[in-house]
């Protein structure tokens, strides 16, 4: 019998495209659990929630195309979708939120423009800036970083579920009570009413870094970004233009005016910086696709969010600045073409 | 473009140990040869035998077409049986091939011309292409046709051994072994292109070659530089190792003679100082046969010719029934359907792998432009870009981002996290690519043509009202 004669090369790498999402996935647990520690079990439900919508989604979406299912249902993309938009939300926003931005993210922006491969945006971020700019009210209400422990106020695992599903608080909570502004949030609305930065963050949100509790959180998500970098998942270029986008600006008008604007290191350690810049940023089907391209991308995100922060009309602007960048990317792509071989700079 | 650092590449498991560890021995000589003309790049060669001829080891048996051919030599002393299409491991449909029963009397030929000793430069580079002599790394381009390329003189003589496929050991073996050829042959061909200099790339982990090429080089008048390069796949493709050695890189589209330097595999090279030395032209070459189907997996001196079937005999046979027979290696090697295929020039390696040798690739997924690609590609392209135009069909942007530029090493493969068959699209997209320039250069022609007929026809019409317009006046003057 004749054998087999395929094109080489006839070995591949033990790679696959569900075990660079799985990492992903992996790489984030810490900082998930972080997230509960400081704000309580909220997440842990905005998360099956969204994983299930992925999953459904997905699926309806991919028997209506006529794909196979079972081998994009298991790639592990939907997962990602899903666990970045609920890690983005207000651990007690209502059901309805998390589940109608992550499927507008899995049926809109991902499979409408043709699946796993062919989305220009972010599927994540397009589901939250469509929450955003739809229901701004429920996405500012951030809890107060005790709440998961060592808050005054107690607030049980029921009471969670009772906000998330119910839509209002249980009687003997108030949402004064158990809400903070974020320190992004704080900042702005402080400095826009003529304080200094230093009495803005003289109240108790803030930490040592960035805001109480958002350190920690951003501080586990950096530790999973290294790793998943150390594993050659993703490449140095994104997150550290991101970062680069974020402090360059910070830092300097930092300098010039310490009493006006935050500096670097909160900037860095607050909000969705490190997710956008290790997780978000970097979901390589959006984001340009050189080494010299993926800078110029990752930093147009930085800065953007950083204008947005420091000017715009949102406390976070990494949402807006990856999407913006998304658009970017085919002209990124087209002027940093690398040098091939043997052919003149 | 000088001091270039050679980016790219893999590092790849190596599986030479399994056929280096026996000692280099000749293969069983079979009882018929098939020699396909057409086993070496360019025009196929013009028989120069008939059916039923009598035939000595060594003789001519076939001449170059052509400036990029090669001559064929009779691999043992036998009778003509045929010249017939029959299965060859160069084309899906067969090559035409010369059929010789060897005759067991092992007679010589010995009409050969003699070069003397004291040769001028061009004449030895004439005689060497009468040795049948072609690029044994695999690429089987005529030594005759690289030598006419060769600057006159002065040009920098690269001999690789840089042996950086996974399973191949064809070269280590050789250069373990008879480092004396290589030396030997080097010198003559410095001499033959009056070459500055020359150097011999090996692996690094190429240790014992490197200390018998140190050994032998002690013997020579003008002892050439033993380098050793790093592992890393492709370090031994022409380009990747010319870049290593010298931090230059050869122009996209054009050859290393364009600058200076001369390129050849420590087989080709040994084969040179058989052919000047001994009078032996190219009937032979070393064979590594291994994989894990193989019982004992070795290199092998081989005539060309020889089935496939032989050589994995002498070597025990299949020790299970293989998952796949490559000519080549892993990354780079051709899948042949039966073991019955003959041995030709560039048959560096067979590898009987069983199933636990290949890591077959998953279903395909989508790209997910995650750019492992473009980190691995030694020709520093951006295979993500490329599959996106190949599949879409876009052929200007598939010559603008370097299609051609393409060696087709397969680390983009290898490295795909969606297991796309990216060389396999490439090489299909290729010829299209070529036919669509060859269209795209004819067009200014084209055009050229097209507005000097429409310019002719504006003159003759102009010239015809002007007549008219001179008749009317003509006649209205006499009335």
């Amino acid at each position: 019998m004749p054998l087999p004669t395929p094109q080489p090369p006839h070995t591949v790498a033990p790679n696959s495209v569900s075990r660079v999402m799985r990492i992903v996935l992996i790489a984030l647990i810490p900082a998930i659990l972080l997230h509960t520690v400081f704000f309580g079990v909220g997440i842990l439900v905005q998360l099956t929630l969204a994983i299930a919508t992925a999953l459904a989604s997905e699926y309806v979406a991919l028997r209506l195309r006529q794909q196979p299912v079972r081998q994009f249902l298991t790639d592990g993309s939907a997962l990602i979708t899903a666990v970045l938009l609920a890690m983005c939300l207000p651990p007690l926003a209502p059901w309805w939120l998390v589940v109608s931005g992550t499927a507008f993210g899995i049926l809109i922006a991902k499979h409408l423009y043709g699946g796993l491969g062919s989305n220009p945006f972010n599927p994540a971020m397009v589901g939250y800036a469509v929450l955003l700019v739809s229901f701004p009210v429920q996405l500012t209400r951030w809890l107060s970083p005790d709440i998961g422990g060592l808050a005054p106020v107690d607030m049980s695992f029921g009471d969670s579920l009772y906000a998330i599903f119910v839509g209002t608080l249980p009687p003997h909570l108030t949402w004064d009570a158990v809400t903070s502004p974020t320190p992004l949030d704080a900042v702005r609305t402080s400095l826009k009413a003529g304080l200094t930065l230093q009495e803005a963050q003289a109240t108790p949100i803030f930490g040592m870094l960035g805001g109480r509790g958002w350190e920690w959180v951003n501080l586990a998500v950096l530790l999973g970004g290294i790793w998943i970098l150390s594993l050659r998942i993703i490449r140095w270029h994104i997150p550290v233009a991101v970062l680069a986008g974020l402090a360059v600006p910070a830092a300097i008008m930092h300098a010039v005016d310490p009493g006006s604007y935050a500096g670097a290191v909160f900037h860095l350690t607050s909000g969705a910086s490190m997710l956008g810049a290790f997780f978000i940023a970097t979901d390589p089907i959006s984001a340009a696709t050189s080494d010299r391209g993926r800078l110029v991308y990752g930093f147009g995100i930085g800065s953007i969010a950083y204008t947005i922060r420091t000017w715009g009309g949102y406390p976070d602007g990494i949402a807006f600045a990856v999407l913006l960048m998304n658009l970017a990317v085919p002209l990124i792509d087209r002027y940093t073409v690398p040098r091939i071989y043997g052919r003149a700079a | 473009m000088t001091n270039q650092i050679r980016r790219g590449g893999l590092k790849l498991e190596t599986h030479k140990r399994r056929s280096t560890m026996r000692p280099l021995r000749a293969a069983s000589v079979p009882d018929l040869f098939v020699l396909p003309l057409n086993q070496h790049a360019g025009t196929p060669a013009r028989p120069l035998v008939a059916a039923g001829d009598r035939v000595a080891r060594g003789q001519p048996i076939a001449e170059p077409v052509g400036d990029v051919s090669a001559w064929l030599h009779a691999p043992a002393s036998g009778i003509v049986r045929a010249i017939e299409n029959r299965p060859s491991p160069l084309a899906r449909d067969g090559s035409l091939c010369i059929v010789i029963e060897n005759d067991g009397a092992d007679r010589a030929f010995d009409a050969h011309p003699q070069l003397p000793a004291d040769a001028p430069p061009h004449e030895m580079r004439e005689h060497i292409a009468r040795g049948g002599i072609v690029g044994l790394g695999g690429a089987v381009f005529p030594t005759s046709a690289k030598l006419l390329r060769a600057p006159e003189q002065n040009a920098h003589l690269i001999v690789n051994g840089a042996e950086c496929e996974p399973w191949i050991s064809c070269d280590d073996m050789l250069l373990r072994e008879r480092a004396d050829d290589v030396i030997a042959g080097a010198e003559m061909l410095c001499r033959a292109l009056q070459a500055e200099g020359c150097t011999i790339a090996v692996e690094d982990d190429m240790v014992e070659a490197a200390e018998a090429l140190r050994l032998a080089a002690r013997k020579s008048a003008s002892p050439p530089r033993i380098v050793e390069v790093p592992s890393i796949y492709p370090a031994g493709g022409e380009r990747q190792l010319i870049t290593t050695l010298t931090g230059r890189e050869v122009p996209s589209g054009g050859l290393p003679q364009d600058i200076g330097i001369v390129c050849q595999n420590v087989g080709t090279v040994a084969a040179i100082a058989r052919w000047l030395r001994d009078g032996e032209p190219l009937i032979r070459r070393i064979v590594t046969v291994t994989g894990g189907a193989i019982a004992h997996a070795a290199n092998l001196d081989v005539h060309l010719g020889t089935p496939f079937a032989t050589l994995i005999e002498d070597c025990g046979g299949f020790r299970e029934p293989p998952a796949r027979l490559i000519m080549g290696g892993t990354m780079m090697g051709i899948a042949m359907s039966e073991d019955s295929l003959p041995v030709v020039k560039g048959t560096n390696c067979i590898v009987a792998a069983s199933a636990a040798d290949l890591q077959p690739p998953g279903p395909e997924m989508p790209c997910i432009r995650c750019g492992n690609c473009s980190e691995v590609c030694p020709a520093y392209l951006l295979p993500q870009q490329l599959h996106r135009f190949a599949l879409a069909g876009e052929l200007d942007n598939l010559d603008r981002y370097g299609l051609f530029d393409c060696i087709e090493c397969g680390c983009c493969d290898y490295v795909c996290p969606s297991q796309i068959p990216l060389v396999e699209r490439f090489r299909r997209a290729k010829p299209e690519l070529s036919r669509h320039l060859a269209m795209r250069a004819m067009a200014p022609r084209a055009k050229a043509s097209y507005e000097a007929r429409e310019a002719r026809l504006e003159r003759l019409e102009a010239e015809r009202r002007a007549k008219l317009a001179e008749k009317r006046k003509s006649i209205t003057n006499k009335t």
